[in-house]
């Protein structure tokens, strides 16, 4: 096996760049070609590994094939897919990054049939050899144009490509020629059989790297991971030293942290220290945390309980849609009203429920809460140009001495927001006394109107409509 | 003069190794107290719930016009409206319901990686290699081109970008391994999150009205939680093995999920201040683009490089379901406001509505 190996790093010197090998672990695919190979080297096993033979067919022999019926039941057997179209799908993948290939097709896919199909040799593997050049396509596919055999013939795609390339390489067209000219010599020496492997080899190496028209090209690279492999690159050369990762210090970090030990450490014990006091909750309460949200939104969630009347996209009918639009207040369904009665977040996020409870605290007589909550909650989403007169506004309405919307606050927290009144105030100099309103409401207001004849006959009176909605249909 | 400034050195020596020793002490108390919190596993414990029914999702619409790799996607408030951006270097504005662009713009450059819509509606931003976060205002008019605005500038690639609860203010994250809180109408930075090791890959802004958190992922394989008003880091998460590309917030705001490039999904929850679930199997080897929550939390949506969708059990850790459709690589996915569909981005040029 090495022996051949090194033969084929002759015939195709710059396909394999001696220099670029470093920067193969950098590429962002290097991962998941790694996982690949690791499944490849187990179908190799020879004892438990996707059984290889060489057939005879008619006048000659084929040799080192495998069936892609024999592949997917070895990927059902020994990997963990579902079913077979989760192992078609797998070698599929496989196949079109090269790791086996159909013996006489360009388009890298796998049937589950008796088709034939043959390992690439790890040379050829995609984290083992950069981008290949042009050059050395061209000089590939001109061999190829010598070499008088049919298996040989070049593809209606492969001469288009080749007569671009020349265009492109005119002028250094004879040094490509001589090229090939050379490797279709060392190509002919070669034991028939060998000769067979070995073609079919670099020929899917090509189908991966320039694939057919129609087919992925597997070697692309997320253009967000490639920016960072040169900068990476670039970086490291620069200054090695900073082998941080992302090739980066971290902005946060100053100089001074740098130069001064003793106060980066003190730094992250106080952190420590914080993240230690803090109070953190117990896996199984989490859990139960999930599983009863889960519980109460199961209903409203289209993708386990279909909506009423119809998923537009299913239906093809806006009907839910422009229902929830049109609606009346005293039309709207059960389901959404009983969903207020979650939490007072609920409650606020829908329009229909705001306007409810703002009726509600009216006649409690404890509107101006809601009102200087919401006004907060503006402020933080205005432009900037806008913060300073709505901060000033927001004062003047329901906090300062004489506001004809008090809200009510304790001294200390109005003291706090007298302070920032003074010396500039953000759009976030009110967050205590908001968070305190909210808590009023939630654990006031918002309990009494759940208790309240308002919000009941609300929930009773549409259940009854749409029992008889649903009474009408059933007639 | 000099044996006084040696005993200082001394001294200082002498501290640095007493303070480290302390920080080791404190970062194992640290991890014992947190462990002792991991009283029982999230799947054992749900194991209680029946398991899901069979889906029956199927792509409903395909979305057909982008000449390059569909990058990025966002649903408008109004439940029908798509945004989305590509390679090609245009943005498209979809009615999805009828599969009718309804406007395209041209950008500047290709590979437009970022883009998001405003809670009106009305507002559209992008963004990518240009390093910038531009603001495209929607009209039936006028080209949105027009009047299109520069708003953010990072000194790297910009790879997300959001509104926040208002068109007046967008969040940007970039692979200068930053996050910035911009001013819409100024172009003015209101706040910045220094923090990450590496390029920022995605942001999330909590659910909840009263959260005034988000929380970014990256290449440093690390989640933060950040408070937008100070722009301190408050909640820091590891465990990948590889690059965070995508992080999403539980419907209820107390915990996320992220997607990697090591092939896993994984929730970590904000009020155990830790990983509570990891979303995995040996036949899934491909990386991990994007995640999203079905309403009731119970379905983890994940985009992955193998050109699926893979749906997972949030809670009880299995897979449920395998989307097969796209030609390539899935880059970007997202529920609809409603929860009625899911909408994915591929580099097969399309998008696609699945309920």
């Amino acid at each position: 096996m090495a022996h051949r190996h090194s033969k084929r790093t002759e015939t195709l010197p710059s396909s394999l760049p001696a220099n670029g090998q470093h920067s193969h672990e950098e590429n962002p695919n290097y991962l998941v070609y790694k996982k690949m190979e690791s499944i490849i080297e187990r179908m190799q096993d020879e004892c438990t590994g996707v059984p290889v033979r060489t057939v005879k067919s008619f006048m000659s022999k084929v040799p080192s094939v495998f069936t892609g019926a024999d592949l997917i039941c070895w990927m059902m057997r020994n990997l963990d897919v579902e079913d077979q179209v989760e192992a078609l799908h797998l070698a599929h993948l496989m196949a079109s990054h090269g790791y086996f290939f159909p013996i006489d097709d360009h388009m890298l896919t796998v049937k589950n049939d008796n088709t034939y199909y043959r390992f690439q040799t790890p040379c050829f593997w995609p984290s083992r050899c950069g981008e290949p050049e042009n050059t050395d396509y061209a000089v590939y596919l001109c061999k190829r144009t010598m070499q008088n055999k049919q298996r040989l013939e070049l593809a209606d795609y492969e001469a288009e490509n080749l007569a671009r390339l020349q265009k492109m390489f005119s002028r250094k067209w004879e040094f490509i020629f001589m090229q090939a000219e050379a490797q279709a010599k060392v190509d002919k020496k070669r034991d028939k059989l060998e000769r067979k492997v070995l073609d079919s080899q670099e020929r899917a190496f090509w189908d991966v790297h320039r694939p057919v028209p129609g087919c992925v090209n597997t070697t692309e690279v997320d253009i967000k991971k490639a920016c960072r492999m040169n900068r990476h690159s670039k970086m490291t050369r620069v200054s090695p030293n900073y082998a941080v990762p992302g090739g980066r210090i971290s902005p946060s970090v100053s100089e001074a942290d740098l130069h001064n030990p003793t106060d980066s450490i003190r730094h992250d014990i106080d952190a420590l220290k914080r993240k230690i006091e803090k109070r953190r909750v117990k896996i199984s309460k989490v859990t139960e945390s999930f599983i009863a949200y889960f519980q109460q939104y199961a209903e409203y969630d289209a993708f386990i309980t279909s909506p009423d009347p119809s998923n537009p996209w299913i239906a093809d009918s806006t009907e839910s849609w422009d229902q929830e639009r049109t609606l009346s207040a005293r039309e709207i369904p059960q389901r959404r009203v009983k969903r207020w009665g979650f939490s007072i977040e609920e409650l606020l996020r829908d329009p229909a429920g705001r306007d409810q409870f703002t009726k509600f605290l009216d006649k409690e007589f404890s509107g101006e809460n809601l009102k200087f909550w919401l006004a907060c909650q503006e402020l933080k989403g205005l432009p900037m140009r806008e913060v300073n007169k709505k901060v000033h506004e927001i004062f003047s309405e329901f906090l300062a001495p004489g506001a004809h919307n008090p809200v009510n606050v304790d001294c200390q927290i109005m003291e706090l927001v007298r302070r920032r009144m003074e010396n500039n105030p953000t759009r976030f100099c009110f967050e205590e006394a908001q968070d305190h309103i909210f808590k009023l409401m939630k654990s006031d207001s918002y309990s009494r109107y759940l208790r309240s004849d308002q919000y009941k006959e609300y929930l009773s009176g549409t259940r009854k409509k749409s029992r008889k909605r649903l009474e009408i249909r059933k007639v | 003069m000099a044996t006084e400034s040696l005993g200082k050195i001394l001294r200082t020596d002498e501290s640095v190794e007493a303070l480290t020793r302390e920080a080791e002490t404190l970062k194992a108390k640290l991890a014992e107290e947190k462990a002792k919190l991991n009283d029982v596993d999230m799947c054992v414990v749900s194991q209680r719930l029946e398991s899901l029914q069979q889906f029956n999702i199927k792509p409903r619409r395909v979305l057909k016009g982008h000449q390059g790799k569909v990058l990025c996607m966002d649903w408008s408030s109004d439940k029908r409206h798509i945004v989305s951006s590509s390679q090609d270097g245009k943005m498209l504005i979809w009615d999805a319901f009828t599969t009718n662009k309804e406007h395209a713009v041209t950008m500047p450059t290709t590979w437009v990686m970022a883009c998001s819509y405003g809670p009106s509606g009305s507002v559209v931003a992008c963004g990518g290699l240009d390093n910038k976060c531009t603001i495209y205002p929607l009209s039936l008019e006028e080209d949105p081109a027009s009047k299109k605005k520069a708003v953010a500038t990072h000194t790297s690639y910009l790879s997300c970008c959001s509104f926040t609860c208002s068109d007046y203010q967008i969040l940007t994250g970039s692979g200068d391994s930053t996050c910035a809180l911009w001013d819409v109408e100024n172009s003015q930075l209101i706040q910045s999150f220094h923090g990450h090791a590496g390029d920022v890959m995605s942001i999330d802004l909590s659910p909840t009205e009263t959260g005034n958190i988000f929380v970014s992922g990256g290449c440093d394989k690390v989640a933060m939680v950040w408070d937008m008003r100070t722009g301190e880091c408050v909640q820091m998460f590891e465990g990948h093995e590889a690059d965070i590309n995508c992080v999403r917030f539980y419907p209820s705001g107390d915990a996320f999920a992220t997607g990697s490039d090591d092939a896993t999904c994984r929730l970590f929850d904000l009020r155990a201040d830790r990983e509570v679930n990891c979303y995995k199997k040996e036949s899934i080897i491909f990386g991990c683009n994007a995640v999203d929550f079905s309403v009731s939390g119970r379905l983890l949506f994940g985009g992955y490089n193998d050109y699926t969708v893979n749906i997972w059990d949030a809670l009880k850790g299995t897979r449920s379901a395998i989307l097969y459709g796209h030609d390539n690589r899935v880059s970007c996915l997202r529920i609809s406001p409603d929860g009625t569909s899911l909408c994915t981005g591929s580099w097969d040029y399309t998008l696609r509505v699945w309920a």
